[in-house]
């Protein structure tokens, strides 16, 4: 069995009357990129914030590893192994970026020399290095986010967590950080990420683990989790009104679309299922003039599996 | 690293953040030195001739009355500048770096210690620059001797040391600027109602315990006492009280405040 980055069992937070997270089990393998996914207020944040420790998780818990060390008897070796980068910049606004980056490396107590050295290469390997010398908080969204990761990268962390890396980013900015969050893991990192976009999480992760109201509703790669929903169906589409007509009356069980002159017919996409509608057209001497194979994608997923919880792509508000 | 020598390094790495931070925005610093040095010519030169006249039984010497004066404006000018140290600590504590700090594996109080030394050097640089132009407008001390000097010096440090564990707490409970700069007004209103400008005598009976038994009249008579040789008697002692008391008082509530994580 491969080595555990992050181990949670029965990860429990309540605030009051409010339960924010309702026994999650999270197993990070080393080396691999994990996402939480989830909505708004599902917990995501809470648990980077247990996991990164933040806060402390409710006592009502089981045993917690981050990196091999245990989260409520040795916080401070945790920290030693872990890089957080959080949903809010977490940058000095007052001062330049560069004093940012050297103001990490003297807080992970490198040598000047060293620190110097490590700085400037993570501000040209983050495309800094005309910024260095601005105040941080004239930095646009996407800088701000990039000087943030540089800053976590300082101590050559084991673990790092990003929480929402792209929220609010445009979409070069956004392939930009998915780039950079590939690079990390290429260096042997575990990677825990979370994020409410689903094709964030099937571009990045390995395992990825949807989280609703506080609970995992199902994990796995997203191939899995496409697997585990229906929505899969094939899709004719014909440029012959007649042919068109033909196919609905003979495959029976379709979804019509009349403007478009295409059928959907559900099917599991397996090879059996397939050749099955196949042999029916050609029985019938149907041609369609065009066919493709629709396997559901992780929006099917998330909206099966959350309950048809709100769209998922609205920003969140600020919170203090 | 042992804790003692992680906590030096990291407390100084803050304390640079923080000085780092005041170099580059002097604004509220000197801004807040303007209300002692207003004060000093305000009380100087137009209410000077008058309030020297009461103190003195009825003759105006207002070079007299710059020598009663100064004192409680340079223990009043910390109590300006740790304003600037509350609305600095609400400020950091919204942003995300602390929370990035909390995550690192550094010494936990450095935060806040990098903020109260960085605090009590910009007091005493403030105190110079008040003291500088109390001198400019003719105040002198009279038969201080280098021990008397050195004892200002240690009393004002100390009483920097108390108001900024004071203020730090302030900010730390304080949901934002606005709101830390109006909690902290109260260190720079107490000296109004000290011996800083008036004798307590001067004052109604029922009014005057309040006025000498407060943190400032105490610090403010030993400070006269040094400089100008006046009567120290119970108030050094009383005001070395007040300054470890509310050390430790602001202490604990900061860095209990401080622990809890965050708001």
């Amino acid at each position: 069995m491969t080595n555990l980055a992050i181990a949670a069992n029965q990860l429990r937070k309540s605030y009051g009357e409010k339960v924010v997270l309702d026994g999650v089990d999270l197993a990070v393998p080393e080396g691999t990129i994990f996402s939480l996914l989830g909505p708004n207020g599902a917990g995501k944040t809470t648990a980077v914030q247990i996991l990164s420790t933040l806060i402390a998780a409710d006592p009502a818990s089981g045993s917690i590893s981050v990196g091999g060390h245990d989260l409520a008897t040795d916080p401070q070796a945790v920290r030693a192994a872990i890089g957080v980068t959080g949903q809010f910049s977490a940058v000095d606004g007052l001062i330049t970026g560069e004093e940012n980056m050297l103001l990490m490396a003297d807080l992970h107590h490198l040598s000047r020399g060293e620190g110097r050295r490590i700085a400037a290469g993570l501000l040209e390997r983050f495309d800094l290095v005309e910024a260095a010398k601005k105040p941080a908080s004239t930095y646009s969204g996407g800088m701000k986010r990039r000087l943030d990761i540089a800053m976590t990268l300082v101590g050559s962390p084991r673990i790092i967590f990003l929480d929402e890396p792209t929220t609010g980013l445009d979409p070069r900015s956004r392939h930009n950080m998915w780039q950079i969050i590939r690079e990390l893991v290429a260096d042997g990192v575990t990677v825990f990420l979370t994020t409410q976009y689903l094709d964030e999480a099937d571009e990045l992760a390995d395992r990825i683990a949807v989280l609703n109201d506080g609970r995992i509703v199902a994990e796995g790669t997203a191939e899995e989790l496409k697997r585990q929903v229906p929505g899969g169906h094939v899709r004719l589409r014909f440029d012959d009104p007649m042919a068109y007509e033909r196919t609905a009356v003979t495959l029976r069980d379709v979804v019509r679309d009349d403007p478009a002159l295409s059928l959907q017919v559900p099917t599991d996409g397996t090879q059996r299922e397939l050749g099955e509608i196949i042999q029916r057209l050609n029985a019938a001497g149907i041609e369609a003039d065009s066919l493709t194979v629709h396997t559901p994608d992780l929006d099917d997923v998330f909206f099966a599996l959350t309950g048809g919880a709100r769209v998922p792509h609205q920003p969140k508000e600020a919170v203090r | 690293m042992s804790t003692f020598a992680l906590a030096a390094r990291d407390s100084s790495t803050m304390l640079r953040r923080n000085l780092l931070h005041a170099r580059r925005y002097p604004s509220l610093t000197l801004n807040l030195l303007l209300t002692p040095i207003m004060l000093l010519l305000l009380f100087v030169y137009i209410f000077g001739d008058t309030l020297s006249a009461g103190i003195g039984g009825g003759v105006p010497d207002r070079a007299k009355y710059i020598a009663y004066l100064v004192p409680g404006l340079l223990l009043m000018t910390i109590g300006s500048t740790v304003i600037g140290t509350a609305v600095s600590v609400s400020n950091d504590m919204t942003e995300g770096i602390i929370a990035r700090f909390r995550t690192m594996a550094i010494h936990r109080g450095s935060v806040l210690i990098g903020h109260v030394v960085g605090s009590v050097l910009q007091s005493v640089l403030s105190v110079v620059l008040v003291g500088a132009v109390a001198v400019a407008i003719g105040f002198r001390s009279t038969d201080a001797t280098a021990l008397d000097w050195l004892g200002a010096f240690g009393l004002l440090v100390l009483f920097a040391l108390a108001l900024t564990w004071i203020a730090v707490g302030m900010g730390l409970v304080s949901p934002n600027a606005e709101a830390a700069s109006n909690n902290a007004m109260p260190l720079i209103l107490l000296p109004l109602l000290s011996s800083a400008f008036v004798p307590v005598d001067a004052m109604p009976g029922w009014f005057q315990p309040i006025a000498e038994y407060q943190p400032f009249t105490p610090a403010i008579e030993t400070l006269r006492g040094l400089l100008l040789g006046s009567e120290i008697g119970h108030n050094g002692w009383l005001a070395v009280a007040w300054c470890l008391g509310l050390t430790v008082l602001g202490y604990f509530w900061s860095t209990s405040t401080f622990n809890r994580g965050p708001r």
